[in-house]
């Protein structure tokens, strides 16, 4: 066929289509991460809190926690802040912060003047860590059982209605599935 | 019962769509007349009942009719009344309504604009929008149907439009952005009856012109309004953050920008003819893309509508069918178009070409960055990454580097063969003016050696003063200047604004995210705070209600030198109804620089936090966009698109004489 170059808009536009029917089947909200029901992956990461101190997963709660996902840059995050603020308050969950693709003075000043609702600050300046959890960007809630095992992911902003009708059953789920 | 009246109108406009889409169709091939003359009639009950379903969403809100469930999602009792009728277009269903009465409109103005045309190219044209039309409206009624009634239990009160789109904006962004959006369906059907009538030539090109602007134009108004509202409502003081979402019109925008001077080569030589064509059908691709990116959940973002796997499947079975099949046609009928005439290797329809092969590069990066957290994802088996701004402006920036040195050069020069030696002669001085003038001012103004502003001024300069230059030559052998400048073509000057318009947002962009200050506080009344030459005082907070929210406004006291400035007000708002929180920012906009502070939360001791930004230049971004638009609709006045339709329409006329409504008219 002497005019073959002019098929291949048609042919770049059908892979592209391949993609997309592949796409809307992977659904980012709702899909597991192919991490549940996986230990949290190992890090050796520094803390906004202890210094030079390389923390592991051995400095992690040994009951269920939330790990948070987030940064200053995340306009998402400043919005889910009050709804951890309040379980902090109230002392539902212990609440690890995993400060994603941030500069430290930014995150420090960002968790005093929002309010600091985590137990602990992990560090992960450069998105490593971050690619073994396969953040897809921040805010991404992750739930953590007594075990080190991850058990739930959400990604995106949390709101009360998220939080109430899917991370506290969530919450439940896991202290009760610790009990048994 | 009215609701139900809006949903028959819908199906209505979808049968009378079918009808539409294939009986001028039918008739331009077998050249039967009266078939084609049906395509006028049936396009304005298309729009008719399209307006007629719009208008019982409308009245739905008005009178919060609570039992449909669109309305029920997205207003409420106490949400004003300008916010109840714009709220059409706040969720899915309503804005694809409204995008599909966009298209009807559109419609409705070929069928006005187009009395020039031979009546099988109105036919055939019409036609395909029909066939668009018909994918929109049963999308709608299968999938996403905006009458959609909570019965037998309706709610008592609504949830409230989402917080953050209850701003002025809201009121003009999506209808301008959907008109831009919706209006390359008209190069698009332009493009596919050329392919199918085997005709394109200068008189295709030049009915062509004016919709690719006026669209294109248009498009240009919502991108820099979407931009805007997103720099004063979001409060992160950004003006763009290359969402998956915000991408798709830019590429649109960019290949739109491409097909516009590809035209330009079209109509005047003869040239990229099947290029033309290709863009045309790339910029609609594009257009529809970002629908199903929006509408499909296919990527997650801030503007994401509610997801919906069905809907993503219907969108993309429609994608295949247009986009497809246009491309299948476009490989089969293309060899047919061959360029008239050739030309130099140095010549405008070569810059034309570089500036082609810039946008179009520049689309396909943007595409592939925000695509490529889908694909990755598709091929690794559901892991995740994200693409982020430092790749978008590592590619982005260069390219529009090279773009604004082109943008010099191509209009200085001329068609079919340019000579080194005028170039010279027209741009030498230009290109010493504009290094030692963008060099020295910077130094001088800030005494160091500041390299991005350097590079920012000096690309500027040599734009505006090749422009200038140009100018000058052109009216050299006019008697007077102000005579001479009147004799320059109306597209002359849509072509030389929105150029300059162009490299004043490009200016502003470079230099607001060089010069951009920030500072986040926490601050008790009567404490201050110093960013840049400016000190913030902080005055304490006051309660105030607005018909749907309650809100904290703090006072801020503003000073320079010293000297009092000016007051600031932002406000963090709780939206009643919805419980959401929002911050509404205190801004003073002036032409160098934008002062801007958002108030955070109360902390313990009755502090409150606080971030202030100083951003110079930031307007010219925006201001830069209006002239681009400007230019663009001015080029659509330009009078020999009249005078063509004249002659045109007396051809038409000579040719079928009794036969045709085209002849009748002008």
């Amino acid at each position: 066929m002497k005019n073959f170059k002019l098929y291949i808009p048609v042919a770049v536009f059908a892979v592209l289509a391949v993609f997309m029917w592949q796409g809307l089947f992977l659904d980012t909200r709702t899909l597991p991460s192919v991490l549940i029901d996986r230990p949290l992956p190992e890090f050796e990461l520094r803390s906004l809190e202890m210094g030079d101190r390389l923390l592991t997963t051995a400095d992690l709660p040994d009951e269920p926690f939330i790990l948070n996902i987030w940064g200053s840059y995340c306009l998402p995050c400043l919005q889910e802040n009050p709804i951890f603020m309040s379980a902090k308050e109230r002392g539902i969950i212990p609440i690890i912060g995993l400060n994603y693709k941030d500069r430290d003075d930014a995150a420090r000043n960002w968790l005093d003047i929002n309010g600091n609702p985590f137990d602990l600050n992990i560090i992960d300046d450069n998105g490593r860590y971050g690619i073994d959890l396969g953040v897809y960007g921040a805010p991404e809630t992750f739930l953590v059982d007594a075990n080190g095992v991850i058990r739930f992911k959400h990604i995106g902003v949390i709101n009360y209605r998220i939080w109430e009708d899917e991370i506290m059953p969530a919450i439940a789920a896991i202290r009760a599935g610790g009990n048994s | 019962m009215i609701p139900e009246l809006g949903n028959f109108a819908l199906i209505l406009a979808f049968c009378l769509s079918v009808l539409l889409g294939f009986i001028p169709m039918i008739g331009a091939a077998r050249n039967n007349v009266l078939w084609m003359s049906l395509a006028r009639p049936l396009t304005v009950g298309v729009f008719v009942f399209l307006s007629i379903s719009l208008f019982v969403l409308g009245y739905s809100f008005v009178a919060d009719d609570f039992s449909v469930q669109f309305v029920a999602s997205h207003s409420n009792t106490m949400l004003p009344i300008y916010y109840k009728i714009t709220a059409v277009w706040g969720g899915h269903e309503g804005s694809f309504l409204f995008w599909t009465w966009m298209l009807g409109g559109w419609m409705l103005a070929v069928c006005i604009f187009s009395k020039a045309m031979p009546d099988e190219f109105v036919a055939r044209v019409l036609a395909i929008m029909g066939l668009i039309c018909v994918g929109y409206t049963l999308f709608m009624l299968a999938t996403s149907n905006p009458f959609d009634r909570v019965l037998p239990f309706p709610p008592a009160d609504g949830a409230d439009l989402n917080a953050a789109l209850q701003d002025f904006a809201f009121i003009i962004h999506p209808p301008s952005l959907y008109m831009g959006y919706v209006g390359f369906s008209v190069v698009f059907a332009f493009a596919i009856a050329a392919l199918i009538s085997g005709r394109l030539d200068a008189a295709w090109a030049r009915w062509c012109r004016p919709w690719a602007n006026a669209a294109w134009a248009i498009l240009t108004l919502g991108l820099s309004l979407g931009s805007w509202w997103a720099y004063y409502e979001l409060g992160w003081g950004g003006w763009w953050a290359w969402d998956p979402v915000e991408n798709p019109p830019l590429i649109t925008w960019l290949l739109g920008a491409a097909m516009i001077h590809s035209l330009a080569a079209t109509e005047k030589r003869g040239v990229f003819k099947s290029w033309t064509v290709l863009l045309a059908i790339m910029a609609f691709a594009s257009s529809l893309l970002g629908t199903f990116i929006t509408r499909s959940g296919l990527l997650t973002s801030v503007h994401a509508f509610a997801t919906d796997p069905t809907r993503g499947v219907y969108i993309l079975g429609f994608l295949a069918l247009i986009i497809g099949g246009s491309l299948i046609l476009y490989a089969v009928r293309a060899p047919q178009l061959k360029s008239e005439f050739g030309f130099g290797s140095f010549s405008r329809e070569v810059f034309l070409l570089a500036n082609n092969l810039i946008l179009v590069v520049a689309s396909a990066a943007i595409l592939l960055g925000t695509l490529y957290p889908m694909v990755y994802q598709a091929m690794s088996g559901g892991d995740l990454i994200s693409v982020g701004p430092p790749f978008f402006n590592t590619i982005f920036v260069p390219l529009m580097g090279i773009l604004v040195v082109l943008m010099a050069i191509g209009p200085i020069s001329r068609w079919k063969r340019t000579s080194f030696a005028h170039l010279r002669a027209q741009l030498g001085k230009v290109a010493i003016a504009a290094v030692s003038l963008g060099v020295v001012i910077p130094v001088l103004l800030t005494m160091d050696v500041p390299f991005g502003t350097i590079g920012t001024a000096v690309l500027a300069l040599w734009v505006i003063f090749s422009m200038a230059s140009d100018i000058k030559t052109k009216i050299a052998n006019k008697s007077s200047v102000v005579s001479g400048l009147r004799s320059l073509p109306v597209s002359y000057w849509g072509m030389t604004l929105a150029h300059f318009g162009f490299v004043m947002t490009m200016a502003g962009a470079c230099l607001t995210s060089i010069y951009s200050i920030e500072r986040s506080v926490l601050l008790q009344a009567g404490q201050s705070a110093e960013l840049g030459r400016y000190t913030f005082r902080f005055e304490g907070t006051r309660y105030v209600e607005g018909p749907n929210f309650i809100a904290d406004e703090a006072t801020i006291v503003v000073s320079r030198g010293g000297e009092f400035y000016k007051n600031l007000y932002p406000q963090k708002r709780l939206y009643v109804a919805s419980g959401t929180p929002t911050s509404q920012m205190g801004i003073d906009g002036r032409f160098l620089r934008d002062l801007f502070t958002t108030l955070g939360d109360q902390r313990e001791n009755g502090a409150w936090s606080m971030t202030v930004y100083v951003k110079p230049f930031v307007r010219w971004i925006w201001i830069g966009t209006i002239f681009i638009a400007f230019g663009g609709i001015l080029a659509v006045t330009d009078k020999r698109y009249r005078q063509f339709k004249v002659k045109q329409s007396e051809k038409v006329a000579r040719d079928n004489p009794g036969t045709t409504l085209a002849g009748e008219i002008v």
